[in-house]
């Protein structure tokens, strides 16, 4: 009967998501009595407060989020940390998969381009941030640029492995039924590397945060990452653990709208477990 | 007459990548010639080039010397005229059945609703309407093949090329198809070559069978008329005296040559 199917299955995952907040919420009180100044004696450090100044305590982090999103004053520097991202993630994930296409369907430039392109990929690209400074200001820009180079290399490199593992006899096949090169490249190579595009944006999601993150912290007047930077200055812990709480979800809720994307646009793929269990 | 489909004196050698020197000969010096309307099978052991001679034909690949000629006119770069039905899948996975079926009327630029309902009735015909929304993986290996077929014969094609379309298929499932395909092509027989191993399948399915060579080197070195009487059903045909003696008749010719190209393979 598939209505118990479907409750057994939707308890199955009632079940998980119960036990992934209870282990949240452990992990929480784990924190909060080994850096609660009276709750416990000092175990490893000397003085009762310490363990606070090094690691935070919860209930401040969470007072000092609650106060920030209450007063308003979060709002301008996380529309900079997010515009930053968008725009790097954007910008890194078109320019990827155009160059990507180009390079993978031109023989000769690839290998003209090849030893720069491991050279530029090899390259600790962080160390750009204070060129890009220097050219694109101390505002969003050099952030972008900055977000942009560590996206970019990673839907390159999978956006050329996509066009290179394209099947041979789905090539030929779509050439038989007629298809020039302009339509084998929309309706072939694209659609074939897709898939690895999606692959790679879950881990670019993640990098055009570091990118805007690190640019912020390197030198600016806004963004989460500088919240952090000044509340370092104060060996204020709590407001930097809030700042990276701060990140790390709206690292998750990026993620997730790129997971929506790749299921909607990716329903032709074969998925695991399929099949259900009777 | 001209013929439909003529390749003379057709070889193709292969360049090895690391080093040129080494070369392989797949096909020497092979002449096909398929008529208006003739079904030819094209046997021989495994690793023999008949899926390269097919290529040749396709125009997927130059031969290294040797003509192709199609419907009288030198074939340059993929021959137009010809559909094929590739050995392993070929269907754009990121399409769903009808999708996949009308993509080479939309190459062609066929209007988006003329292109569907031309598709939705080839799909009927091989026997998979309401399969159209499927995706390749959500449909049988049988059904892939029927998909192939359709997507191959909506664009009308005068020449067919298959390339062992059904040796991944089981017994009955074969068995179907072959029939299916002998039905949709005694309805405007289109001239056919088809590639095969299986000396049974090429019998029961022709009016001609070509034996090849064991390779390197692979050259024709038989060619059977096969008077069966038309419609013919494939598993039943096997059963009768004539088909026997045919059969006896081409494996004669072709057992050495298995057994070569075998022992090649083992050395391998």
């Amino acid at each position: 009967m598939p209505s118990s199917k479907d409750n057994r299955a939707g308890n199955g995952r009632l079940r998980l998501r119960a036990f992934q907040v209870l282990l949240l919420v452990l992990l929480l009180v784990i924190w909060h009595v080994l850096t609660s100044p009276t709750l416990l004696p000092p175990i490893y450090f000397t003085e009762a407060n310490q363990a606070a100044f090094f690691f935070g305590e919860p209930v401040k982090v969470f007072a000092r989020l609650w106060r920030w999103f209450v007063s308003g004053e979060i709002y301008e520097h996380l529309w900079v940390t997010l515009v930053e991202t968008l725009l790097a993630f954007l910008i890194g994930t078109v320019s990827g998969v155009v160059i990507g296409l180009w390079l993978a369907l031109s023989p000769t430039a690839s290998a003209v381009l090849d030893p720069y392109i491991k050279a530029v990929n090899a390259m600790p690209r962080v160390i750009l941030a204070p060129i890009f400074f220097v050219w694109f200001g101390l505002g969003i820009g050099s952030k972008v640029a900055l977000g942009v180079t560590l996206v970019f290399f990673i839907v390159f490199f999978n956006v050329y492995q996509g066009v290179r593992e394209v099947s041979p006899v789905v090539l030929a096949n779509a050439r038989m039924l007629g298809a020039n090169p302009r339509q084998l490249l929309r309706y072939v190579y694209v659609p074939s590397a897709m898939s690895w595009v999606f692959a790679s944006l879950h881990n670019s999601v993640g990098l055009a945060f570091v990118g805007a993150v690190v640019g912020e912290y390197l030198g600016s007047a806004k963004g989460v990452g500088y919240l952090i930077h000044q509340a370092e200055g104060f060996f204020d812990m709590n407001t930097v653990v809030a700042g990276i709480v701060l990140l790390t979800i709206f690292a998750l809720v990026l993620d997730w709208a790129v997971g929506i994307a790749e299921r909607r646009l990716m329903v032709w793929q074969p998925r695991s477990g399929e099949t259900e269990r009777v | 007459m001209t013929p439909v489909l003529a390749l003379e004196s057709v070889s193709c050698t292969f360049l090895s990548r690391d080093d040129p020197s080494q070369r392989y000969t797949a096909v020497g010096d092979t002449t096909l010639v398929i008529g208006e309307g003739e079904f030819v099978s094209v046997v021989g052991p495994t690793g023999c080039g008949k899926t390269t001679l097919l290529n040749v034909a396709a125009g997927l690949l130059q031969p290294s010397s040797g003509t192709v000629t199609v419907l009288g006119a030198p074939l340059a770069g993929i021959n137009s005229h010809a559909g094929y039905m590739f050995q392993t899948e070929a269907l754009m996975p990121w399409r769903n059945a009808i999708e996949n079926v009308v993509a080479g009327l939309e190459f062609r630029g066929v209007a988006r609703e003329e292109a569907l309902e031309r598709g939705d009735a080839w799909l009927k015909r091989v026997g998979l309407s309401g399969f159209g929304k499927r995706y390749p993986h959500q449909l049988s290996g049988g059904m892939r093949k029927r998909v192939a077929l359709a997507q191959m014969l909506i664009l009308n094609p005068q020449i067919l090329l298959m390339d062992e379309p059904f040796s991944a298929l089981d017994v009955q499932t074969r068995q179907l198809m072959e029939n299916e395909l002998l039905e949709l092509w005694s309805a405007d027989r289109k001239s056919v070559v088809f590639i095969t191993h299986d000396l049974e399948e090429a019998i029961s399915l022709s009016d001609r069978v070509v034996v090849l060579s064991a390779g390197p080197v692979s050259h024709p070195i038989g060619d059977y008329v096969i008077d069966l009487p038309r419609p013919r059903d494939v598993a039943e045909i096997r059963l009768t005296p004539r088909f026997i003696e045919i059969h006896t008749k081409i494996w004669r010719a072709m057992k050495e040559e298995v057994l070569k190209g075998y022992a090649q393979q083992q050395r391998q």
